[in-house]
């Protein structure tokens, strides 16, 4: 027997016996028992009920609370608890203003490398005088920019922000995370000039030189240290849901970083191998717990309702860790893999249907019996739509991998649409929403136009389902036509045109979407615009008594 | 769940127990670099250099290098080669295998087109020699001089003349072209299921090829310096490196849709003008038809 096949018997029989002995450990010890009352942590007593949004405005917020279950006055909120939560906000202001303001700027940027990189697929003789603005720098620049400037900053500033209020303590240590940031955007800087100058490292996701990942993986370490801190310090029994998946990109993105900047040691296959390995997982075990996180913190927190079921979302964070973690290779089907390898990476992308669904039934039964709210709520909209997207690329993904489908969409822009759809339509959407939660309570100040807040949304929901839709469709005629041999090559080539326009004109959209939001952002972090009427009051515990929002 | 210290051993277990099964074991199995295939010869420094700056440039991003089987798809009957193997790739580092097919593979776009002319056409202005091309142009790859000497002029069709300067490669484009015609992977790979008694049959017919430059109407003969893989009587080594999977369909793709695939023979005929055209695993006719172009349109 093939020694690889061997060793994947018996550790398949021994992860097996090990999670049988987890499950009895478990019952006997109630680690599932706990259930609902751990999923009450994140409220303040009496505070289930009450609808939350500080991005709307006054009587749409009195139109909210109807819509949420609760009658407020029945409920007698811990006044002291509220008092201490605002202790907490202010713990992590500096650390969270840093991480999330550099990433509103690498948006920026990032959608500016975007829209340029793809209306040169369909120009291409637009840009060619310099070597610095060639496709295949720019595209390179567009994607680190937004996984790593963009997402993972945002992403970074958004668990800061929620460290303290899970573990229920100050935020310890928050001066470490503010040079992390500013290590992070020094990396980020020397990265995006590397790539356009030509000194790429030549791997996907990794085209950062490892001179300049140094930065990224120091910043990084700064930024856990407080998180290492405040779990010390914590003052809660139950570790609720988001704290999980906030520990858990704690561990996994250091590891993958660092396992993946190895990768002079490869060589040829080996090395495509660990390449992917590394590049899907940055989505996997990076972005999406920190989306998740974020998403199982203000689903409930908005609605005023705890989390439909805890036991699913226990489900869901360790089968995630488990089947994500081996879904890599499933971007080298066909290729010179070992097909046992391959086919290891399609099982496993097949089974992420299970924690999947998990978190979907989790997420949209939350929202179902009120999601009227989402129509109201300018934040509920976008972490709701991003939870939907969530679900979406995820069941995508595992159809995706099934051999007969990759063949028709490997090397063709359904699999771009379809990354899009992951570290845009799912965790950009998380991330805005939960932006527009938490700044206003970092700088005390409302967001002074809610048209802005609307105008953003829809000009990146409308200008993304422009992006996905054409880009999908395009990617899927693309890959028939390369698999008829009877057609000359160029057709496949050809035919993309139409579409690779209409994602230009996506791609437009939502850059002017990304200008609105981070012009709204700034107005906000310098105080200004009109103030809005409860803005004196918001932090103050008389507004909350009053209806309010905490 | 309460212990924070659970959480932390669970999740790191996990990924450390994928990374054992996703990247320590494939590598103790495949071993690429310790046995480079006889055939393959280590990158010149030229080459080398091309290589850089096919990095640098990002051509990867539209390009693949890595040709499927013929029983997933029609890889080869494009002339893109025969499956590639893990010992192809014996000196690749950092690996190019590609994710995306903006543009056709290059796994064996030095045995496709192996005409420096063309090449370097091609890079100055790719929708001079392939109409209907979306790669960029890469102008800044040449210059522009009134004294050629002994430099190579790149040839353009009257359309895409700028200027009456002559226009010729800097160093750069001449290593990028090296580096290109370096990829031509088109001898027999061993690990690859294949009958002993046709692998001797294949070797002879490739030097009969080689005797035969600028040949126009090879069309049935070219598909074969791919064959040598495909048969798969043998198998015992289907197991250790497994690009093959059914082997029964691969019959077809190899004599008759290969030969249609192939350059119309007017074509093939022009393109002979342009540079020494070796018929190899040749066969994208969108590019045949391409060096047309040139031949009509060149002074």
């Amino acid at each position: 027997m093939n020694p690889a096949i061997a060793f994947l018997l018996s550790m398949t029989f021994l992860i097996s016996i090990g999670g049988l002995f987890l499950m009895v450990w478990g019952l006997a010890n109630d680690q599932w028992g706990d259930g609902q009352e751990a999923a009450k942590t994140i409220f303040a007593e009496g505070e289930i009920g009450r609808a939350e949004d500080p991005a709307t405005t006054g009587p749409r917020r009195r139109e909210l609370q109807e819509e949420a279950d609760g009658d407020i006055g029945k409920l007698d909120i811990d006044q002291s608890e509220l008092a201490d939560r605002r202790v907490y906000d202010s713990s992590s202001r500096q650390p969270v203003l840093w991480w999330l303001t550099s990433s509103v700027v690498w948006l920026l940027l990032g959608s500016l490398f975007g829209v340029i990189a793809s209306f040169k697929l369909h120009l291409p003789d637009w840009l060619v005088g310099e070597a610095v603005l060639t496709f295949g720098r720019i595209r390179p620049a567009h994607l680190n920019v937004v996984a790593y400037g963009w997402a993972s900053m945002a992403g970074v500033g958004v668990g800061l922000w929620l460290v303290p209020r899970l573990f229920k303590t100050e935020l310890a240590g928050g001066r470490y995370a503010t040079i992390g940031a500013v290590l992070w955007n020094l990396g980020m800087g020397g990265g995006t000039i590397a790539i356009l100058a030509g000194f790429s490292s030549g791997l996907e996701w990794l085209e950062f030189p490892w001179q300049v990942d140094i930065l990224l993986v120091l910043g990084g370490a700064l930024a856990a240290v407080p998180l290492i801190m405040t779990i010390l310090r914590r003052r809660v029994h139950h570790l609720y849901v988001s704290a999980w998946y906030l520990i858990g990109a704690l561990v996994w993105f250091p590891m993958l970083f660092v396992t993946g900047n190895l990768h002079a040691l490869f060589t040829g296959t080996e090395q495509g191998i660990l390449n992917w390995w590394f590049a899907h997982n940055v989505l996997g075990l990076w972005m999406t717990p920190l989306g998740l996180a974020a998403a199982y913190y203000f689903i409930p927190k908005l609605t005023g309702t705890p989390i439909y079921s805890y036991t699913l979302s226990l489900i869901g964070f360790w089968a995630l860790a488990l089947f994500y973690s081996q879904v890599g290779v499933h971007h080298l089907i066909g290729g010179p893999v070992p097909t046992w390898l391959a086919t290891l990476s399609i099982v496993t992308s097949v089974m992420m249907i299970i924690p999947v669904v998990a978190v979907a039934v989790n997420h949209h039964m939350t929202v179902l019996p009120r999601w009227r709210m989402v129509l109201i709520s300018p934040t509920l909209r976008f972490v709701v739509a991003g939870a939907m997207m969530y679900t979406f690329a995820s069941v995508q993904g595992s159809i995706e991998a099934l051999r007969s489908v990759n063949t028709i969409t490997h090397f063709t822009h359904y699999t771009v649409a379809h990354a899009h759809m992951g570290v845009y339509g799912f965790f950009s959407f998380i991330l805005f929403g939960s932006m527009y939660f938490i700044l206003p309570r970092l700088v005390r100040w409302e967001w002074p136009h809610a048209w802005a807040i609307t105008l953003h949304f829809w000009l990146v929901f409308a200008g993304f389902g422009i992006y996905f839709w054409f880009l999908s469709f395009g990617g899927w005629l693309q890959g028939l036509a390369m698999l008829d041999a009877t057609r000359p090559f160029m057709e496949s080539v050809t035919l993309t045109l139409p579409y690779l326009t209409a994602r230009s004109i996506g791609g437009t959209l939502m850059t002017l979407g990304h200008i609105v939001f981070a012009s709204h952002f700034f107005v906000v972090l310098a105080r200004m615009g009109p103030e809005r009427e409860a803005a004196p009051r918001m932090m103050a515990s008389r507004y909350v008594s009053e209806g309010g929002e905490a | 769940m309460t212990r924070v210290l659970g959480i932390i051993a669970g999740t790191a277990l996990i990924l450390l127990y994928a990374t054992l099964l996703l990247v320590v074991m494939p590598t103790i199995q495949l071993r690429t670099g310790e046995n480079p295939p006889e055939a393959l010869e280590p990158y010149t420094e030229s080459e080398a250099r091309g290589r850089e700056h096919y990095i640098s440039l990002g051509c990867i991003y539209c390009h693949s290098q890595q040709p499927r089987d013929p029983s997933q798809a029609p890889d080869m009957a494009r002339g893109w080669g025969r499956p590639s193997v893990p010992s192809d790739y014996s000196y690749d580092n950092p690996h190019l295998l590609g994710t995306m097919r903006t543009g056709p593979d290059l796994f064996n776009i030095g045995a496709r087109q192996p005409s420096v002319d063309w090449q370097l056409t091609h890079l100055y202005q790719p929708r001079a020699v392939s109409p209907g091309s979306i790669m960029p142009a890469y102008p800044f790859l040449f210059r522009e001089t009134d004294y050629l000497g002994d430099q190579i002029e790149v040839k353009l069709p009257a359309q895409f003349q700028g200027s009456e300067r002559y226009v010729v490669p800097r160093q750069e484009a001449l290593d990028l072209v090296d580096y290109l015609l370096a990829l031509d992977h088109t001898y027999p790979a061993e690990e690859l299921p294949q009958a002993p008694e046709e692998n001797e049959e294949d070797e002879e017919d490739e030097e009969d090829e080689t005797g035969e430059t600028g040949e126009t109407g090879e069309t049935g003969e070219t598909g074969e310096t791919g064959e040598t893989g495909e048969t798969g009587e043998t198998g015992e080594t289907v197991e250790t490196v497994e690009t093959v999977e059914t082997v029964e369909t691969v019959e077809t793709v190899e004599t008759g849709e290969a030969g249609e695939a192939e350059a119309e023979p007017t074509a093939a005929a022009a393109a002979a003008d342009i540079g020494e055209r070796r018929p190899a695993t040749a066969g994208d006719p969108s590019i045949a038809s391409a060096d047309a172009v040139v031949e009509r349109e060149t002074p």
